[in-house]
């Protein structure tokens, strides 16, 4: 089975109905998408496909054929999320933090220049239990502003 | 702390220059290594840099006891300041010279975190690693009657797992099996837990009291009312997970445990192995804010290894695991009653508690506590959940008031017999103990809650962290309209470590409560990294206003969607100050959690009038309370 991972094409032995979260993790070593709930209610897996930030826990293979997938490590170094992240030392556990940098970073495509409320609304699908969220929503504006 | 010795490991001067220390408490996402890693460098004069916090285990860490209760600054903190001392043979430096501790250094941690590294328990491989699922009844503590054979299948008694070399594969087969398997009904859940618990009073002790018949006396007024707390979940964002290997007739097993001691004798108990034959390294895992599945999955993975053939185990619990089992903060009833003399000062007090002990740690007596040594085929009888003794407590931390009333009682009223699985969460009692006393002092408080504290609060650090909020929040300028509300609480946390006081600021005019501002103010002595401080202050105020406004846990919650929590657009601003001082360090992740609840509670009020006692503040509690 093919597909493009952090623009390189990879070519793995699983079933269609394998979701990608187990591939990337087990058989690509990538395992900075970390597992948080299996059933795409908590945030803590998202990659992004075609500039979307989705779940990975629960997405079979058959659908993620062919197409570009990119995790957190696939984000350029010094990523501006990832900088501001750590500017605004936005995290405590930072188990829920891959899956925040990819909706941060989808966001931010899409919206250079997003309110403080957007950015709220579009991080509302990543659950965080250690209640980082001023941090990681002051860090989002920040990268905002630094890359303008 | 078990053993306060300095033991000679703790500190290591690498031929490279660099320095490793080998720390009892454990990282649990609270920064703990960073502000042990500046401690050790100011001690030894190196920079933070060359410091390097090895990962604890039984096999060379000294033995520190349990992460928890805020102890590691003021306990694992101070063995390592001496330890370091000693190594370069002179006295502690004096904390006029510290040029590393007091700074903001940024967590040694996060950059890794951030750029998605392996970080976590959860990442870790070993060479020919199994994956496996557990299979668990629906209902706690029933007993496994039958299930069918599958390839994978392990079977110690009414303990059973399912081994396969692709974790996905692992997943399946435990969605067959749990399909397919039979089990005895367990015993049902109580419809009714805060009446349950008044009918289940094992023993009623006096857990402080300061007789003053003649203070007493003087009372005119008299009031009492009653709150609940209900289960709440640790709800950690990863599920309980960890890894074993049984090499001939030796174990070693991976845990994001807050205990490894601890873990390593229980398992050596259920496990009939000599202890010396169990190593427990730790690793760590997703935040748990207290005793979460960490051991009790940790016990799974090793029995598990016992019926591997050899090969390491990797336990990844689903998170339908851990809700349903993990050990959830134990639920608590709290009658309060006082008396007012003719000025309206406090003359006398009385708390009364019911609640299971929130202690239910492993290692800690002769009889196991986790899940599945009651499953086996030669099952252990578990033990009860013990609680230390005050100041630190458990279901009645906080119990004691901290005001100065001339004569008060606090009663606790020890429920053994437990539903469900219960534990320590992140403050243990005081949560439900500080929400009914910072409830009930509004209750009495005759429309100044800030001067009737202050006015029965002489400790000079607790009147300054309620005069610093009082100040901070603009209280008095505070423009009340329809539906809005603030509210204050405060709080020394165990009554001997960090004070606390939070204003909350609350609309309440839609469906649903809404916090939009706290105000935090503390004073946790001199801190060792002050952002460091403000960020478990601030997640501490967050993570209680989602218990506060949407937590509890009931029968059959499995998921995020029966246990919602706080969400982005949902959580409140928080500003924090932090009194600046050089008292010793106190620790700082667990005093708000009381005081948060509480604030809110009060906003509440003041916006709608009505008294809430139940928790959580949700839709239906407060239209119960209404209608009352």
């Amino acid at each position: 089975m093919k597909f493009t991972v952090n623009g390189k094409t990879v070519e793995v032995k699983a079933e269609e109905n394998t979701p990608l979260l187990y591939v990337l993790r087990n058989d690509l070593g990538l395992v900075g998408t970390r597992f948080g709930c299996g059933g795409g209610q908590c945030g803590a897996c998202f990659v992004m496909i075609d500039g979307r930030a989705m779940a990975s826990c629960d997405l079979p293979m058959s659908f993620v054929m062919n197409k570009s997938i990119t995790t957190v490590e696939g984000l350029e170094a010094k990523h501006p999320v990832q900088k501001a992240l750590l500017a605004e030392q936005a995290a405590q556990c930072g188990y829920c933090m891959s899956g925040i940098i990819i909706s941060a970073t989808a966001l931010l495509a899409r919206n250079a220049s997003p309110s403080e409320k957007e950015v709220k609304e579009a991080l509302d699908k990543n659950l965080c239990r250690c209640g980082s969220h001023n941090r990681v929503v002051r860090a989002v504006m920040r990268a905002a502003r630094e890359q303008a | 702390m078990n053993k306060p010795e300095k033991l000679p490991q703790r500190v290591r001067i690498e031929a490279d220059g660099t320095v490793s220390i080998a720390v009892g408490k454990v990282e649990l996402g609270q920064g703990i290594s960073t502000a042990l890693a500046q401690i050790a460098a100011e001690e030894l004069g190196v920079d933070l840099s060359k410091v390097k916090v090895l990962a604890a285990s039984t096999a060379y860490s000294p033995d520190e006891g349990v992460t928890s209760g805020s102890l590691s600054i003021q306990d694992g903190g101070k063995a390592l300041r001496a330890a370091c001392a000693e190594l370069r043979g002179r006295a502690e430096k004096p904390s006029s010279e510290y040029k590393i501790v007091g700074t903001n250094a940024p967590r040694l941690d996060l950059p890794g975190k951030f750029a998605g590294r392996a970080s976590y328990l959860q990442d870790m491989a070993l060479p020919g690693m199994l994956h496996a699922r557990i299979l668990r009844p629906p209902r706690p503590f029933a007993k496994l009657v039958s299930v069918p054979d599958h390839p994978g299948l392990v079977r110690d008694g009414s303990f059973a797992g399912v081994l396969a070399e692709r974790e996905e594969d692992a997943i399946e087969a435990a969605k067959k099996l749990r399909a397919k398997a039979v089990w005895s009904d367990g015993p049902a859940m109580p419809q009714d837990i805060y009446a349950w618990l008044k009918d289940h009073v094992a023993e009623s002790k006096v857990a402080k009291e300061n007789a003053d018949p003649a203070a007493k006396a003087r009372g005119v007024k008299r009031l009492q009312a009653e709150y609940h707390k209900p289960f709440i979940c640790h709800a950690s964002i990863g599920p309980s997970c960890a890894l074993a290997w049984m090499k001939g007739d030796s174990l070693e097993v991976w845990s994001h445990t807050q205990g490894i001691f601890n873990l390593r004798k229980e398992i050596a108990l259920v496990l009939r192995m000599p202890e010396e034959k169990v190593i427990v390294h730790h690793a760590e895992g997703a935040g748990c804010y207290g005793h979460n599945g960490a051991d009790d999955v940790a016990l799974d993975a090793a029995l598990l290894a016992r019926m591997s053939r050899g090969l390491p185990v990797r336990l990844q619990w689903t998170r339908e695991d851990e809700f349903a089992w993990e050990p959830y903060g134990p639920a608590m009833v709290v009658g309060l009653q006082a008396s007012l003399d003719g000025e309206g000062n406090i003359v006398s007090w009385r708390h009364d508690l019911w609640s299971n002990g929130h202690t239910h740690r492993p290692g800690r007596a002769g009889q196991p506590v986790l899940i599945a040594a009651a499953e086996l085929a030669q099952p252990f009888e578990r033990g009860p959940a013990v609680d230390p003794p005050l100041p630190a407590g458990g279901a009645h931390r906080n119990a004691v008031p901290g005001y100065d009333f001339p004569d008060f009682k606090v009663m606790f009223h020890y429920v053994r017999e437990a539903p469900v699985h219960g534990s320590s969460l992140r403050s243990l009692g005081a949560f439900g103990n500080v929400f009914a006393i910072e409830s009930f002092m509004d209750e009495l408080a005759n429309g100044d809650p800030v001067g009737f504290r202050l006015k029965h609060l002489k400790d000079p650090r607790g009147r300054a962290v309620v005069e610093e909020a009082v100040r901070l929040s603009n209280w008095h300028s505070f423009s009340k309209s329809e539906g809005r509300g603030h509210g204050i609480a405060y709080a020394r946390y165990k009554n001997v470590g960090a004070y606390c006081a939070v204003v909350a600021e609350v609309e309440a005019g839609g469906a649903e409560l809404r916090v939009t501002r706290l105000v935090a103010v503390v004073d946790v002595g001199l801190p060792v990294n002050p952002d460091g401080v403000v960020n478990q202050i601030e997640g501490g105020c967050v993570q209680a206003t989602s218990w506060t406004l949407k937590e509890e846990w009931k029968p059959g919650t499995v998921s995020w969607e029966e246990y919602p929590i706080l969400r982005f657009s949902e959580a409140p601003p928080v500003e924090v100050v932090v009194l600046k001082n050089s008292f010793p360090s106190l620790g700082a992740g667990e005093c708000t959690m009381g005081p948060t609840v509480a604030a809110i509670a009060n906003a509440l009020h003041d916006a709608l009038g009505v008294r809430v006692r139940e928790l959580p503040l949700t839709a239906g509690n407060i239209a119960k309370a209404i209608n009352a």
